[in-house]
């Protein structure tokens, strides 16, 4: 899940990390009343879930509270990359001398978290290690102890020379650490972190994403999220505990388990056609699910045909063929359906379809076949 | 043989008397599982299927003797139950349950490594050893015993793959699933190593998805060191970047851990990649009949060139199939050592074929498209990876031209593995193998870490930094 920056913020100031004085706003008025309290230059940015805001018109600078008011008006309402903004941060503009980049991520390949610190800031840290990545410091975190204040100062003053920024790197580098902890992150940014002429340190930018895995220990995520940029029957199927990405495709495939879903849709467009989607109805065979998952795929125009392929293995296929029954019967899809079921029950589940009348395929490569053929015959 | 689970296996069932617990512990005891106890915190005294259950695992572990947990705790609880199995002092947790935060996963990956315990899974269908023992999740009735082990990220697609194993003939050895989560405590490279020592494994299936990086480190070892065929399926060619497919480890993240990657460095290091899972059965079948072939040809070799040689491969082999030692550099000096004293003539006539050989494997292409170019290439890259192991004894510096993590790997490690292997030699009990895989893992895994290293200071003195950092 991701956060917005001044969502970021907010946990970077509750965990001692400084950041320029600002807030946010939803209308120009309020960004108005945000710069007169800053009384000093400020920025007006864009607060939503894409990259590049900057380039796209995104982040601007005021210099009178008039001026923030009128930025406010043209960046509130404004629509980028297919989002439209609905939230300003009205920040302090903060003069530059140097920017560096701090951030922890999780190394997989390692299993432990990772700092990166490079004195390369402002930038793309993945360009950066693409350009030159002996610019890229990085230490590896015991998952088991926390982060002691030598680690931090190590990679400080790897990057900073005077000793008293170097010790409000540190500081701020210790609390990251302490934040990403803290708050089951996956990911966290301070990208520029920069210091000033008079040799102060603050994090302009702010980054975090949080691992939605650890989402029952944080009720207080739930208000943070932005469903904007959610796509609305990505978030219908996760209420109906589905597993679902929408796709271009005009094949509807339903699947039990992840890694037989996605081997469904390659071998869709294996055989020359494209998958509408991605999705896994999990282990269960609760026929509330199928019904879920039909009525989000029947949703969308695209799709000409609806292919099952179930693996019956703890799942049983009777269930998942009764649950298709009642999908059928109170859907009324007027899209051709077929049907695969393997393993646990195959037999019984086929007699279910077949005195409905619903195609069945004995196997994978048959009912992507099948659901093709059928897709192509309707369009 | 088999790997991680055999007839040894005793098993204790975390969560036993929730429902999946209990209707799985009923599955497993099925298929003549030996399960031993359950632990649910405050139901101890109850019983499921007979099964005697235990408040906490050090009761059940000390009581039953158990050696291998199965966890099908929920998330909020699952963290806990894994630490406490740790602890408790079984060798093997396989953990079914998904969803756990991957903060936590971090830190009990940590504790697993510490203590010396393997971990399979989170979120995975289990291990099975077909006919002899079932732990987790997965439908028996579609396993066969067999000379293939199959690994795998995902469940329903490994069901799938097995079932087309099977329906062709081909049974399997074990199928481990080690699941789909971003943070797992045993990967294919693990399990890889493992399958290269298991005498009843012959040939191996992977199948792999999207995210991370683990099957191109596979790919890696697999070109490097693997002498048994590997057969590979890699989910989600059609997946779009920045969206997790179902599995919290199945994201294509900042543009990295496509399926065209992951195909490209199996393809490169010589592994057939089916396009679909009932493929991967066809290839696994030509694999197998091209090894028994090549065995036969082998067996007619030797015998023609006398009594003399066919001693010398035979000691040699034996020796190395003792061997649980994990470094190659060590298996392929007993193997070189045994044969040298005796048959010292046809050592070398070997090493100069097979020397101009690997030359000519250089400079090929590491994959043609018809099947026979196939074959030749396959067969010319074993013996060239035998070669350049055998080599190394002699001349490290010729393996050094490889690439510099193994360079590191190797001369960092000799005076480590000498130790080893005459402290360990001999007939190593399976209880002793955790020690050894720990010890392996923690081996193999430097130089990834080294590299992560910065790249500027510290290269001068790795060691000093390395202590530090943690």
């Amino acid at each position: 899940m991701k956060i917005h920056e001044y969502q970021a913020k907010e946990l970077f100031r509750a965990g001692g990390i400084p950041v320029p004085p600002g807030s946010v706003a939803t209308t120009p008025a309020q960004a108005r009343q945000i710069a007169e309290s800053i009384g000093k230059t400020v920025v007006v940015k864009a607060q939503v879930h894409v990259g590049g805001r900057g380039k796209a018109g995104g982040v601007k600078l005021a210099r009178t509270p008039d001026e923030a008011e009128s930025i406010a008006n043209d960046i509130l309402g404004m629509d980028i990359k297919g989002l439209t903004v609905k939230k300003v941060l009205v920040t302090e503009a903060v003069e530059i001398a140097s920017e560096a980049y701090v951030g922890v991520v999780v190394d997989r390949a390692i299993k432990r978290p990772v700092l990166i610190v490079s004195a390369a800031g402002g930038v793309e840290i993945e360009e950066v290690a693409r350009k030159s990545p002996e610019k890229i410091i990085k230490l590896e975190l015991d998952p088991l102890l926390p982060i002691h204040p030598f680690h931090a100062r190590r990679v400080a003053y790897s990057v900073y020379d005077d000793p008293d920024v170097a010790k409000q790197a540190a500081k701020i580098i210790q609390q990251l650490v302490n934040v990403f902890w803290k708050n089951d992150c996956s990911l966290i940014e301070i990208n520029p972190l920069v210091v000033t002429p008079d040799n102060v340190v603050t994090a302009v930018d702010a980054k975090i994403n949080f691992d939605d895995n650890a989402a029952f220990r944080h009720p207080e995520w739930e208000e943070m999220r932005d469903t904007d940029a959610e796509d609305p029957a990505e978030m219908e199927a996760k209420e109906n505990d589905l597993s679902f990405v929408k796709l271009d495709g005009n094949i509807g495939c339903v699947v039990n388990g992840a890694g037989l879903a996605m081997a469904t849709m390659d071998l869709v467009k294996r055989c020359g056609a494209e998958p509408a989607n991605f999705l896994d109805i999990g282990g269960s065979s609760n026929p509330e699910k199928v019904i879920a998952a039909m009525r989000i795929i029947m949703r969308d125009s695209n799709v000409k045909a609806i292919l099952f392929n179930i693996f019956g293995g703890i799942t049983r296929c009777d269930d998942v063929a009764n649950g298709i029954v009642q999908a059928v019967q109170q859907l009324k899809p007027d899209l051709p359906i077929v049907v695969r079921l393997t393993g646990t029950n195959e037999q019984e589940a086929r007699d279910i379809l077949r005195d409905v009348g619903l195609a069945t395929a004995p196997g994978m490569e048959e009912v992507v076949n099948e659901a093709i053929k059928l897709a192509n015959k309707a369009a | 043989m088999s790997i991680l689970v055999d007839k040894n296996t005793r098993v204790v069932v975390q969560g036993i008397t929730g429902r999946d617990g209990s209707f799985h512990t009923k599955g497993m005891l099925d298929y003549g599982t030996k399960i031993v106890a359950g632990v649910t915190p405050g139901k101890g005294g109850q019983t499921v299927e007979t099964v005697p259950v235990f408040n906490t695992m050090a009761a059940a572990v000390s009581e039953t003797g158990a050696n291998t947990s199965v966890v099908y705790v929920p998330p909020p609880l699952a963290v806990d139950a894994l630490y406490e199995a740790a602890d408790a002092g079984v060798e093997l947790v396989v953990c079914i349950t998904e969803g756990l935060p991957a903060d936590d996963m971090l830190k009990v990956a940590r504790y697993y490594e510490v203590k010396g315990v393997r971990l399979v899974g989170p979120n995975c269908p289990g291990v099975i050893t077909p006919g002899v023992c079932k732990v987790g999740i997965m439908p028996g009735q579609i396993h066969k015993k067999g000379p293939v082990g199959v690994v795998s990220r995902s469940g329903t697609l490994t069901y799938e793959v097995v079932y087309h194993l099977t329906n062709n003939g081909i049974g399997q050895s074990t199928c481990i699933g080690i699941g789909g989560d971003p943070i797992i405590g045993t990967r294919f490279l693990d399990v890889l190593e493992m399958f290269e020592k298991d005498r009843q494994t012959e040939a191996v299936v992977l199948i792999g998805e999207i995210g991370g990086t683990d099957e191109e480190v596979a790919a890696e070892y697999i070109h490097r060191q693997m002498t048994k065929p590997v057969v590979s399926f890699i989910a989600g060619r059609t997946a779009p970047p920045g969206k997790r497919m179902g599995h919290a480890g199945a994201i294509i993240a900042g543009g990295a851990g496509t399926a065209a990657e992951k195909i490209t460095a199996f393809r490169a290091a010589g592994v057939e990649v089916a396009d679909t899972p009932a493929e991967v059965a066809k290839l696994m079948q030509h694999e197998l009949s091209q090894r028994s072939q090549r065995k036969r040809a082998k067996v007619v070799s030797v015998t023609s060139k006398g009594r003399m040689a066919a001693r010398g491969k035979t000691r040699s082999k034996s020796t190395t199939a003792k061997k649980a030692t994990t470094k190659r550099s060590t298996t392929s000096k007993k193997k070189a050592a045994t044969p040298a004293k005796k048959t010292t003539a046809t050592k070398s006539k070997r090493t100069t074929a097979s020397k101009a050989k690997s030359k000519a494997k250089a400079k090929a292409k590491p994959r043609t498209k018809s099947t026979k170019g196939k074959t030749k290439t396959r067969s010319a890259a074993k013996s060239t990876r035998k070669t350049t192991a055998r080599k190394s004894t002699s001349s490290r510096k010729k393996t050094g031209t490889r690439k510099t993590a193994t360079r590191k790997a190797t001369t960092r490690k000799p005076a480590a593995t000498k130790k080893k292997t005459t402290s360990k030699s001999g007939n190593k009990a399976a209880r002793s193998k955790s020690t050894t895989r720990s010890k392996s893992r923690a081996k193999s895994k430097s130089p990834t870490r080294r590299s992560t290293k910065p790249a500027s200071k510290s290269r001068s003195k790795p060691k000093t930094k390395r202590k530090t950092s943690r």
